[in-house]
């Protein structure tokens, strides 16, 4: 067990090196942060003397050892842009996205099961035809399109909902929520909707696909022969078998919608994560880009290691290897 | 799942309209960019200064007609040719309560030239500040230097005993990673207190009752919002969640503007578009063959070869403004009798080109961003397409910004499309030292592509020292001319600057692109 979680750590170690040096590389070729930063009309000797000072004029391969060495003692560097420490930058931005990202979760697992077992149990009616046909549609539309939709419809016509921000958030020290106000919960529902969407479609079919499986299997024709009663049989004996790979695949899409929730974030300006990555971009503020990547990596990593750790747990045929 | 179903229950419940009309008069305005930082020495970002001049007052002014004015220093005079002294206003009071003396001036101005500032070059020739007593202060210079009021414009003061208590008397900067009180909080003496900043969500602010000058506005508070997606921000101000949008995406200004209580105003900003020529020995697209742009009868034949009108009715909707100099009509040193564009000719064209020895045309490279100015790819396309006509190739090259300028900057290009604000300054010193003069480490900071004009470089020196503003117009108009003469650059127009608002909000509009919420007035 010990053997095989260090050999893990290992290999994450060495994908998060991988991470950093494609990102390290990568930005070298978004542009030089130092004609971004200066105003017009600056001489050659501001340039030059903004470019030391970044340390932009060192080679590429000092940069990154720095930057490694940096990264190891918990130091991200300074935003180019907002001239913050980018750990505290990435911080303060986390409960916007983790906030969105929650809500969006428990709304496609709240709507996505129930009609993944309706489209299971019910096939030819009309109602699982028609969400069969709208599910296609909704994980076929780009999720911009989506947003841009529902504010049009939700914020522009009907006026019922904000077209973006957070609303007024309660401050609870080191994380600011939007749950606690009447504007913040208003704030949530377009964005949410349209980060979830991919997901409900996902799980819906996820749990058709499983519940059909699960219902033309022995025991459950075996059940039904019993007399036991049909409720019962759908939902302690097909469904609680149906729902275990949608476990994993929640959790897997959990680390997915943070890390690309960029989308949703840039259309209804949601300050979170994905909103400062947008905006560094065209900066280009590297040490936010650089850092967010890293994020981004360490998060894959983790959740794929925690992940293969519940396997080995769960099936003891995998601890031997 | 139970929490959920809550949320879900609360939301529907509170779905009911959101207009809520407010008994304060409150502007909401949103635009693309958030401020950077509430540090005046953090950023150079022209953005971020226009929203602390809400909050900050500077020694001198614009007022409405964009001409200094009196602010905090009510009069100043030349003691030397390199000291001058400031009277400055009394019975001023900062936001939080603190006197406003001499003693504030010095310390914002070391903090200005401290090394560490990132906007440093903002006031690169004050070299020292002096209290005189306790309302006059001298600035000392490193010599003799006519755009100093131009340049104490964009200084904010910021009260000395605030900066201690928080321990912000040292600038904040991204090179040394000093990050203040300062940057998310403000104490200034403007028109607006600010109240509130969540970064990338909104900025409220509320008026200032004890301006120390006759407020011309009618609110009460002020929210901004930053809202990055154009079709969001539109969507917002469609939806009354927002009063005013500054800038609106020009395509979607003609469905605005037929919208039910919203208007878009439109004029020329300052921001002047024009193409940049390579003065090298040799084209990047023609390696080993003179370079025909070094001939003036060829960039005489490159400005004939240009549709104007075709440019400002058909890409620009008819709201540029073609032009013929490097600055705008509102900048220092501008002149009606240069700003007059050579005609579109085809035949007069092709007959300069014979003349210096094309008749063939030849092959340049043309650069161009695409996501810098207004339709900039596309203007870029015109010009080709233009210049095929007289036969000369044009070899594109469009990329974005972050890519494209510092290409630039490294002179890639041999031809290629720029656009030239005059900010901070407002003086047509700034093309002329920076675009116009020989690249020498001090002058010529932006002209990387070898223009060297001994007589410019004599005015240009000239001017910078000139302390009789006459004779200093004069000279920057001698360098016009000549630029227009020998179409040193090839001007294309001033792109307009475009905001949207309810029928509600009257704001008056700046070439500058500065909103100015000041002069603002809100009827229910």
């Amino acid at each position: 067990m010990i053997r095989l979680l260090s050999v893990r750590l290992l290999q994450a170690v060495l994908v998060m090196l991988a991470v950093a040096a494609i990102a390290f590389v990568m930005f070298r070729f978004v542009g030089d942060p130092v004609a971004s930063m200066v105003r017009e009309g600056a001489t050659q000797a501001e340039k030059d003397t903004l470019r030391v000072a970044l340390g932009l004029d060192r080679p590429v391969l000092v940069q990154f050892v720095n930057f490694v060495g940096q990264v190891l003692t918990g130091d991200l560097g300074t935003s180019f842009r907002y001239q913050q420490p980018v750990t505290s930058l990435l911080l303060s931005r986390l409960p916007a996205t983790l906030e969105l990202v929650v809500v969006a979760t428990v709304l496609a697992l709240a709507v996505g099961i129930p009609l993944g077992v309706l489209c299971a149990l019910k096939p030819n009616s009309f109602l699982s035809r028609l969400t069969q046909a709208t599910t296609l549609v909704g994980i076929s539309m780009p999720t911009f399109v989506t947003g841009l939709l529902l504010i049009l419809i939700f914020a522009v016509n009907l006026r019922w909902l904000p077209s973006s921000g957070r609303g007024d958030l309660v401050d609870l020290g080191l994380w600011q929520t939007g749950f606690l106000s009447l504007s913040g919960l208003k704030s949530l529902i377009l964005p949410s909707i349209t980060l979830a969407l991919f997901q409900l479609t996902l799980i819906m079919r996820l749990v058709r696909s499983e519940m059909i499986d699960v219902l033309s299997s022995d025991y459950i024709r075996f059940a039904f022969a019993r007399g036991l009663p049909r409720a019962y049989i759908y939902r302690r004996l097909a469904l609680r078998n149906a729902l275990m790979p949608v476990v994993t695949v929640t959790g897997l899409q959990i680390g997915q919608l943070i890390a690309f929730a960029i989308v949703t974030e840039t259309v209804f300006q949601w300050p979170g994560m994905g909103l400062l990555f947008t905006n560094a971009v065209g900066y280009p503020d590297v040490p936010v880009l650089a850092a967010y990547l890293l994020f981004v990596g360490f998060l894959f990593v983790m959740i794929n290691m925690i992940v293969d750790i519940l396997y080995t747990f769960i099936d003891p045929r995998l601890r031997t290897r | 799942m139970k929490t959920y179903m809550k949320t879900l229950l609360a939301g529907l419940a509170v779905m009911v309209p959101l207009a809520t009309p407010s008994l304060a008069n409150t502007l909401r305005w949103s635009s693309a960019g958030d401020v950077i930082s509430y540090d005046p020495n953090a950023q150079v970002d022209s953005f971020t200064q226009s929203v602390h001049h809400m909050v900050f007052d500077p020694l001198v002014r614009r007022n409405k007609d964009l001409v200094l004015e009196p602010a905090l220093a009510t009069s100043w005079e030349v003691i030397e040719p390199n000291r001058w002294r400031f009277k400055l206003r009394q019975g001023v009071k900062f936001h939080e309560g603190q006197p406003f003396n001499a003693d504030d001036v010095v310390a914002t101005i070391q903090r200005q030239i401290d090394p560490g500032a990132r906007n440093r070059e903002n006031l690169s020739t004050v070299t020292g500040v002096e209290k005189v007593d306790e309302y006059t202060v001298d600035l000392i210079l490193r010599g003799p230097y006519p755009l100093l009021l131009n340049d104490l414009a964009a200084i904010y003061m910021m009260s000395k005993p605030w900066m201690e208590e928080h321990d912000a008397l040292k600038p904040g900067n991204a090179s040394t990673g000093v990050v203040t009180y300062a940057s998310n909080h403000a104490n200034g003496t403007g028109a607006f207190k600010l109240k509130s900043y969540e970064p990338d969500s909104r900025s409220v602010f509320e008026v200032n009752k004890g301006w120390w000058d006759k407020p011309q506005h009618n609110l009460d508070e002020v929210e901004f919002r930053p809202i990055a997606s154009d079709a969001t921000r539109v969507a917002s101000l469609l939806s009354g969640e927002v009063d005013m949008i500054a800038p609106v995406p020009l395509q979607d200004a003609d469905r605005i503007a037929a919208t039910e209580g919203l208007k878009v105003v439109e004029n020329p900003s300052l921001r002047t578009i024009f193409l940049v020529f390579s003065y090298r020995p040799e084209l990047h697209a023609a390696p080993g063959k003179p370079n025909p742009l070094l001939d003036v009868r060829v960039r005489q034949a490159l400005w004939h070869a240009i549709d104007a009108d075709t440019i400002q009715k058909r890409l620009m909707r008819g709201k540029s403004r073609t032009a013929a100099m490097l600055v705008a009509p509102a900048v220092t040193g501008y002149d009606k009798s240069i700003d007059v564009p050579l005609p579109y000719d085809v035949d007069k064209a092709k007959a300069l080109l014979a003349e210096a020895g094309y008749p063939d045309g030849f092959k340049t490279g043309l650069g161009c961003p695409n996501d810098r100015y207004i339709a900039d790819e596309q203007i870029c396309l015109a010009v080709a397409s233009m210049w095929a006509k007289v036969g000369v190739q044009a070899e594109l090259s469009v990329e974005s910004k972050t890519t494209y300028f510092p290409r630039t900057d490294k002179g890639e290009f041999d031809s290629y499309l720029l656009g030239w604000a005059s900010l901070p300054p407002m003086d047509g010193f700034s093309p002329l030292q920076a675009l116009l003069a020989t690249n020498d480490g001090v002058f010529g900071g932006s002209n990387a592509d070898g223009l060297s004009n001994p007589e410019i470089d004599k005015l240009a020196r000239a001017a910078a020292v000139e302390l009789d503003e006459a004779k200093r117009v004069d000279l920057l108009k001698q360098a016009f001319r000549i630029t227009h003469d020998q179409v040193l650059y090839l001007p294309l127009h001033q792109q307009p600057v475009a905001w949207a608002m309810s029928d509600k909000v009257d704001m008056p509009q700046f070439p500058d692109e500065y909103v100015r919420p000041w002069f603002a007035q809100i009827r229910k």
